[in-house]
């Protein structure tokens, strides 16, 4: 996918290429940029106009770029729903939120307002707002970020959907509302039955959520298997790279975080090879001159993208991103009485 | 970006083959200054670069042309009355026996004036007002605010008619000089508005902390981060005041004979647009040309200077 | 609401007074009525141009004579006063100001109205449809129009339009009113007749003001649909599954509308300016004309009038889409 832009072609994704299966909830995990969002609006055919696409999409056997716009609306909240990032401006501010619900039955079903109506205050009580019918004559500044969200969320789920494509549903939202947001997400999973796109950069909220991972970088996929297989056994150093950068709260204090330094290439005027080679810790000669496409890896269903995925195997993140001080001394003080290290530090 | 010496580090045996680890290397890219890329962004706009070349020949026709052009603007008995534009007089003639071309010059001079001494004076009173105004705030700015409203409500026009009208104001420079006293309400809101977002940056604390007086903040550092804002004003408020003070010459209340305006000329012309078009037509595509180019270079300025618009090509 | 409007006007009813007073000062200030008088040939006598300034109130003090002119209370002839409804002396021979403007205010009131509601409609279509077909030979045709109407004198417009007029009237046979705000006839007819009379004579004054006065709101909906177009509220709203065309019109255009009732504000004041110089090329009786006129004739007393109702008009006008904003936008809430 490209975009024309004053500097140059911009591709924004460069291959990608996943199978959802029904019920089956995806992730698909990348930095800004990488081309993870783009994909998906792709599909729902949102992206402007002068966005040039090449591939296919199907959903349930039927092609869907190419089709006409009206023809595509019919299938636009009817059988893929999107949720989208910021719920601030989502959400049309002059109607109440009780209207834009029931627009959305109204868009695909022919059934009198005020049953569309009920449905609406049904929505927004299966995911969770209280005092829905009251709540339902609000106008959307009037609620909060997370009850914003999850209108949204009922408005994804209001024809129930066979596919719902969330993307950075928690990225604009504190902490403390992630997890309510993450709840109605899981409500309309299992009311509506429909399988998910999970869209994010944050793999603490991919790890308890979804069946299947996807990596993307760079506007490719470089990794892809099920949840399970990509964090425990990784096999390209820029998951290792994020996994290891991700903060646990099992390890001692005395290891600081590991970014992956340097920052992901413009998408203008890419280099041939591999997109992650002036970030990789292991690059090789050969990593510059030659891309790398997706090797099966591992057990059936795994993928990567590394010419030395073999080497990876039962690599951990701190063998490639070691972490940047090991002071040894400092340690084992602080171990023993932090607040006085901890006061040595900050000095 | 941050500087990483080189570190040789070998991965454990943990992966087999020892691979040698290495830091990233800082990417370059090629730095432009701040002023080169808005000539570079100025530049793309092929309108507005268009623009500035006629605007520039106007100017030149205006200042230059009488000093090289055998006619002026007032009347002469060797000239033919009535004409139509010739390889002679390729304005044509009035009536009266005057050409129309050294006419048009010295009305566009005169015109031109008027708008660039306006330009000043607005900049000047506007930026200041504003300035104040916005980084005071409270009450000083309150009382400010109030005085630009009470300003606003009279339209410039009327407010210049009256002046005009009841001084009798005849020169380019009176004309000029009540324009400009009226016309800065527009300027010092939009330099409030950017102070006020400005003075909350840090730099306004960092140079408070190193001793800087107000007025110092102000005029060092406050209203040179302004440049941009008040220069796209500006060019809106030159293009008003040439047709205010176009308008008012029509009317009869600005610039007046033995001086010429464009203003004047159409007056002048006002029944001869089919009979002797030369006279009606020529005037007004100047003053049309005029803010027509003035307004597009406007227009390529706010893009140049405001990175965020973006143009796709096709 | 209520509580609104009237906090509204308690702000601006000083805003007028102070507008109404700094004009006064400098109209006070600017230049001496008896002028003519009292450089005529043969002279006057002295006691006729005394007779005269203290028929003007001339001999009073600035602040006085303006203390008089608004409220009346004091040591007057009893002509002046604007709160107790009296306009003041004019020098304009026998005139009464007070019934002047009132004829004068009907007159101008139809063309500032009706040029405002045709250059608003104007502006949103175009902005409209520039904004839909974003950098389309449509777009760039009607961008640059815009700018060409923007720098358009009016008087020139005027002049070209009213003598396009008489050239149709002439040649094709049509037969577009191209002098005055009615017929000379006009006090005879009645009814339906009276009316046409009056619209007819509205085309060719409606016809320029509309065009010198839509570029800037146009270019300002352009930009406001254009925002809206690229939110995130149409995003969601197309991925609902609405159709384009719902989705323009309920989502798009509701929304970008609002913004531009706030500048409505702005087209009666340029109407009126506008107004001015539409009257003064076609003729018309209507109060721009009588502000050139009293101006020609240091008519003092005069020109407050027409400020002070010019003042009213603009306020108003400020007002009005002020309240009009709060009702279109559910975000702004006046209680």
């Amino acid at each position: 996918m490209e975009f024309p832009t004053d500097d140059g072609l911009v591709q924004a994704v460069r291959g990608v290429s996943y199978e959802l299966r029904r019920g089956e909830t995806l992730g698909i995990v990348g930095e800004s940029g990488s081309g993870k969002s783009v994909s998906s609006l792709a599909v729902m055919g949102l992206l402007p106009k002068t966005a040039r696409i090449s591939g296919s999409a199907k959903l349930q056997g039927r092609e869907l770029l190419g089709l006409t716009d009206s023809e595509l609306s019919k299938v636009r909240g009817n059988k893929i729903a999107m949720i989208f990032q910021d719920p601030l401006t989502s959400l049309s501010p002059v109607y109440t939120v009780g209207y834009q619900l029931a627009e959305a039955v109204l868009a695909h079903k022919d059934v009198p307002k005020s049953e569309a109506w009920a449905r609406a205050v049904e929505l927004l009580d299966i995911v969770g707002i209280p005092n829905p019918e009251q709540r339902a004559n609000a106008y959307p500044h009037e609620l909060s970020g997370g009850m914003r969200q999850r209108v949204v969320i009922a408005i994804a789920m209001a024809n129930n959907p066979d596919v719902i494509i969330a993307d950075e549903p928690t990225t604009a939202l504190d902490v403390t509302v992630q997890a309510q947001v993450m709840e109605a997400l899981r409500n309309a999973r299992e009311e509506t039955g429909a399988a998910m796109i999970l869209i994010t950069h944050d793999l603490g909220v991919v790890a308890g959520t979804v069946d299947r991972v996807c990596v993307m970088y760079a506007g490719k996929l470089v990794e892809t298997g099920n949840v399970d297989q990509v964090f425990y056994e990784p096999r390209m150093p820029y998951t290792l790279g994020l996994l290891g950068s991700l903060p646990r709260l099992d390890t001692t204090r005395s290891h600081r975080l590991t970014p992956i330094v340097g920052t992901p290439p413009s998408l203008v005027n890419l280099p041939p090879g591999c997109p992650f080679s002036p970030r990789c810790p292991i690059v090789q000669p050969i990593c510059i001159e030659q891309e790398p496409e997706l090797f099966s890896v591992g057990i059936d269903g795994q993928y990567a993208a590394c010419h030395f995925h073999e080497r990876l195997i039962g690599a951990k993140p701190v063998d490639l991103f070691p972490p940047t001080t090991i002071d040894e001394e400092l340690v084992a003080a602080y171990d023993e009485a932090p607040e006085e290290v901890a006061h040595e530090e900050a000095r | 970006m941050t500087d990483l010496e080189k570190r040789d580090l070998t991965i454990e045996s943990a992966v087999g083959q020892d691979l040698p680890l290495r830091s990233a290397e800082a990417i370059t890219t090629e730095e432009r200054t701040q002023f080169q890329m808005i000539v570079t962004r100025f530049l793309r706009h092929k309108v507005a670069v268009g623009s500035l070349a006629v605007f520039i020949l106007i100017v030149l026709f205006a200042f230059v042309g009488p000093l090289l052009w055998r006619y002026d603007h007032t009347i002469d008995r060797s000239i033919p009355s009535d004409e139509p534009p010739s390889w002679d007089h390729p304005f044509g003639t009035t009536r009266a026996g005057q050409d129309v071309m050294g006419q048009v010059m010295r009305g566009t001079q005169q015109t031109l004036k008027v708008g660039f001494l306006v330009a000043l004076l607005t900049t000047g009173i506007g930026a200041t007002w504003g300035a104040i105004a916005g980084f005071y705030r409270g009450r000083i700015d309150s009382i400010m605010m109030r005085i630009v409203d009470v300003i606003i409500v009279i339209p410039i026009l009327v407010v210049v008619l009256v002046l005009a009208g009841f001084t009798r104001g005849t020169t380019w420079l009176s004309v000029a000089l009540i324009i400009g006293l009226f016309g800065w309400t527009s300027t010092a809101r939009v330099v409030r508005g950017m102070v006020l977002s400005l003075r909350e940056q840090e730099f306004v604390e960092a140079s408070r902390a190193m001793g800087a007086g107000d007025a110092r903040i102000i005029f060092r550092h406050l209203l040179p981060n302004t440049a941009g804002v008040i220069i796209v004003d500006a060019t809106l408020v030159i293009a008003t005041a040439i047709l205010v003070e176009a308008a008012l010459s029509f009317l009869g209340f600005g610039i007046q004979i033995p001086d010429t305006s464009l203003g004047l000329l159409i007056q002048n012309a006002q029944t001869a647009v089919f009979t002797r078009p030369w006279l009606f037509y020529i005037p007004g595509i100047f003053i049309i040309v005029i803010v027509l180019t003035i307004n597009f270079i406007g227009d390529g300025l706010r893009d140049a200077l405001d990175p965020k618009q973006q143009m796709v090509r096709r | 609401m209520l509580v609104y409007v009237l906090r509204r006007l308690a702000v601006t009813i000083p805003v007028l007074i102070a507008a109404t007073f700094f004009t006064f000062v400098l109209v006070d200030l600017s230049g001496d009525p008896l002028q003519e008088l009292r450089f005529a040939t043969p002279p006057v006598p002295e006691a006729t141009i005394r007779a005269r300034e203290v028929q003007l109130y001339l001999d009073r003090p600035t602040v006085e004579r303006y203390w008089l002119w608004l409220t009346g209370i004091g040591d007057t002839h009893g002509d002046i006063g604007i709160l107790q409804g009296k306009w003041g002396p004019s020098t304009q021979g026998a005139m009464d100001i007070g019934t002047e403007i009132g004829e004068r205010f009907v007159i101008t009131l139809r063309l500032v109205g009706a040029a405002t509601l045709f250059a608003l409609g104007l502006a949103v279509v175009t902005g409209v449809i520039s904004a839909v077909k974003q950098y389309s030979i449509t777009d760039n045709s009607l961008t640059f129009f815009g700018f060409l109407a923007l720098a358009m004198p009016t008087f020139w417009l005027a002049a070209l339009i009213k003598e396009a007029g008489i050239w149709a009237n002439q040649n094709l046979g049509t037969n577009f009113a191209t002098l005055g705000a009615t017929s000379p006839l006009y006090y005879r007819m009645e009814g339906w007749e009276a009316f046409m009379d009056v619209v007819l004579h509205l085309v060719l004054p409606t016809l320029t003001l509309m065009l010198t006065g839509y570029a800037a709101i146009s270019r300002y909906q352009r930009a406001s649909m254009l925002e809206v177009l690229n939110s995130d509220y149409i995003r969601l709203a197309r991925a609902k599954g609405l159709p384009n065309r719902v989705v323009m019109r309920r989502h798009a255009l509701r929304t970008a509308l609002i913004p531009v009732v706030t500048l409505a504000a702005l087209t009666v004041s340029g109407a009126l300016t506008g107004a001015v110089i539409t009257e003064t090329v076609f003729r018309w009786r209507g109060l721009g004309t009588f502000l050139t006129q009293s101006i020609a004739e240091y008519d003092a007393f005069a020109v407050m009038a027409f400020l002070l109702l010019a003042g009213i008009l603009v306020v108003a006008a400020n007002l009005v889409a002020d309240l009009l904003y709060g009702v279109l936008d559910p975000r702004i809430r006046y209680d």
